[in-house]
């Protein structure tokens, strides 16, 4: 059903690198230590980030609630369901989107085994290990392509010209970009095609090098070619870094993903999380009769 | 479903291959970089924060001051008398300032009956047909703003006054209306702008004509930035007192050359119907202001 040798491929190659990668860290992230890999659903590399029971407001409305949910690290994990079914809530809850929009987060959200609404944590170094791309490509355009890409680097304090000259150029070789823009680096990004700006986008979230990447439909403004290509990048990228795509394609869902986690509307117009799993078996052999009729296409 | 076939977006092999120690290690860079750089980050950002709070005071405390030393001094003054009678000869006791008042009201309608229509047509032109003339026209339009009030009395006066031979209300409400009309284009343009071309576009589309587009869709979308805008330069005009000096037959027919006059003679009484004429004027600035802000409110509510 879908291939992913590749990224079982690198995967194990990983796996020594993992204290270098997730570990070991200094300041405020050094009270973290390495997750149990003892969960029978954790991925291969353990989980990237924990949601136990969250659940999301604004003002009277519940949005979503009792969303218990493990992003295995470094694989695809796609959120997929209905419109208002709180999907895209959940995402952005994880980088702590809500605090600027007034949306109330309860429950607990774990990036390895920090708590990301902890008092202590400060949203911004939060973020800078977060990467997040959105709906509709938005690159800044009052930058140029390059000053794009390394505009997150910026932001986090990096000056120094050479690591920003080759974490930029590395980011936009990793999101297949480099050989369209490398002549035209200092152009202005709106110059670009829709899909190279989400493209684009992708790089400029690669460039801090986040452990987890964000992705909020990233295809629903793009052509079926940039698409492929997007969906190409997202595989491609899955054994470096943990990917949350929240989609409204079953059958990008299917092509892309690791693990799927269905959303669904309950009786009281609060979105819910129904089933949780492996691509393959989720929509192979459904558990939940309700997800089993909006795979198939019979709902929603 | 099975997967799409890889389009191969040269992902592969491009790269100067990094391995992913250097991942690693960059990765380390950046968030090292994230968390010494935070305390300088967020300093910055604070003391940003303290530099816009002081400012609200300081742009605030005119404002007060004068609200204040005008209401401290006019006070006094105002009464149903003052602005219900006549002015007095100097030294005759219970004048008011009701020639004044209707003085200037009519001079306003004059202006609002000459800039507002103006106002919205240019402004419709300037949207409905870009290029050079429009160009020019928007040009001219940003000088004509930038003209001093005390040179378009001047020109009222020179096209008008000499012409008819008298002093009137009408070429008072002339030079206001010529002061305004830049102010009124500009604003109305800039409201038009903020109309979506897709709207424009869905318009066209079900068939309306250019000039049924540009009423239905862009005037009614620009309608609460076009009031606002045009109320706002009627409280300008309201204020301006030099292109009454050259129009207006007597300083008892407009508030500001009321104020004017009567604030430079020796006399107490006078000062004291400067002030009172003062408060008046500044009740009915607010009073406009106001009005344009609660109008914007209410027509952007609706669509809600």
């Amino acid at each position: 059903m879908k291939q992913n040798d590749a990224a079982t491929d690198t995967g194990a190659n990983h796996e020594t690198d993992q204290q270098t990668l997730f570990g070991d860290r200094s300041g405020q992230l050094a009270k973290e230590s390495r997750v149990p890999a003892g969960k029978p659903d954790a991925g291969a590399h353990g989980t990237a980030v924990t949601l136990d029971d969250v659940s999301i407001s604004f003002g009277d409305h519940v949005a979503v609630r009792n969303v218990t949910l493990q992003l295995p690290a470094r694989e695809v994990t796609a959120l997929v369901g209905p419109s208002g079914c709180g999907k895209t809530s959940v995402l952005r809850a994880i980088n702590r989107l809500h605090d600027h929009t007034g949306g109330v987060v309860r429950g607990t959200i774990r990036l390895g085994s920090l708590d990301v609404y902890g008092t202590d944590v400060q949203p911004e170094v939060l973020r800078s290990r977060i990467g997040m791309v959105f709906q509709k490509p938005n690159p800044f355009p009052t930058m140029s392509i390059f000053d794009n890409v390394i505009s997150g680097l910026r932001f986090n304090g990096v000056r120094n010209k050479r690591l920003l000259r080759e974490m930029g150029i590395a980011a936009l070789h990793n999101a297949a970009l480099w050989d369209i823009v490398k002549d035209r680096l200092h152009q202005p990004a709106l110059r670009l095609s829709g899909g190279q700006q989400q493209r684009l986008c992708i790089a400029r979230a690669l460039a801090i090098e986040p452990e987890v990447l964000l992705m909020d439909e990233p295809c629903s403004a793009l052509d079926p070619v940039a698409t492929a290509k997007i969906e190409d990048l997202i595989r491609h990228l899955s054994g470096e870094v943990t990917i949350a795509l929240v989609t409204h394609n079953m059958f990008q869902a299917a092509r892309v993903s690791d693990n799927v986690a269905v959303f669904l509307l309950g009786e009281d117009r609060v979105g819910e999380l129904v089933e949780v799993g492996p691509t393959d078996r989720v929509f192979d052999t459904p558990s939940d009769a309700r997800t089993k009729a909006y795979v198939t296409g019979h709902v929603g | 479903m099975s997967k799409l076939p890889s389009m191969q977006v040269a992902l592969d092999g491009a790269m100067p291959d990094m391995g992913l120690a250097e991942v690693a290690r960059r990765r380390l860079v950046v968030r090292d970089s994230a968390r010494r750089s935070i305390g300088r980050r967020r300093t910055a950002g604070r003391a940003m924060q303290v530099i816009c709070l002081l400012a609200v005071p300081i742009a605030l405390a005119p404002l007060v001051a004068l609200a204040i030393a005008t209401v401290s001094k006019g006070a006094g003054a105002l009464s149903i008398g003052f602005l219900a009678h006549a002015p007095t000869p100097e030294g005759v006791p219970g004048g008011g300032i009701s020639t004044a008042i209707v003085g200037s009201g009519e001079i306003i309608a004059y202006a609002i009956a000459l800039a507002v229509p103006l106002g919205l047509f240019i402004a419709l032109f300037l949207f409905e047909r870009p290029g050079p003339i429009a160009s020019a026209i928007r040009f001219s339009a940003d000088v004509m703003s930038g003209v001093p009030s005390i040179i378009i009395g001047i020109f009222a006066y020179a096209v008008y006054v000499e012409r008819f031979h008298h002093f009137s209300d009408v070429a008072a409400g002339f030079a206001l209306g010529v002061l305004m009309l830049p102010i009124m284009v500009r604003a109305n343009e800039e409201a038009m702008r903020t109309v979506s071309v897709d709207l424009w576009e869905a318009g066209i589309s079900l068939g309306a004509r250019r000039s049924r587009v540009a009423r239905s869709v862009v005037l009614r979308g620009a309608l609460p930035g076009v009031v606002t805008g045009n109320l706002l330069a009627l409280a300008r005009g309201v204020g301006e007192t030099a292109p009454l000096l050259f129009t207006v037959a007597s300083p008892t027919f407009a508030m500001t050359l009321l104020i004017f006059n009567d604030a430079t003679q020796p006399y107490p009484d006078a000062q004291q119907t400067a002030w009172g004429t003062a408060l008046v004027l500044l009740a009915l600035v607010l009073i406009l202001s106001v009005i344009a802000r609660t109008v914007a409110w209410t027509l952007n509510r609706k669509t809600r």
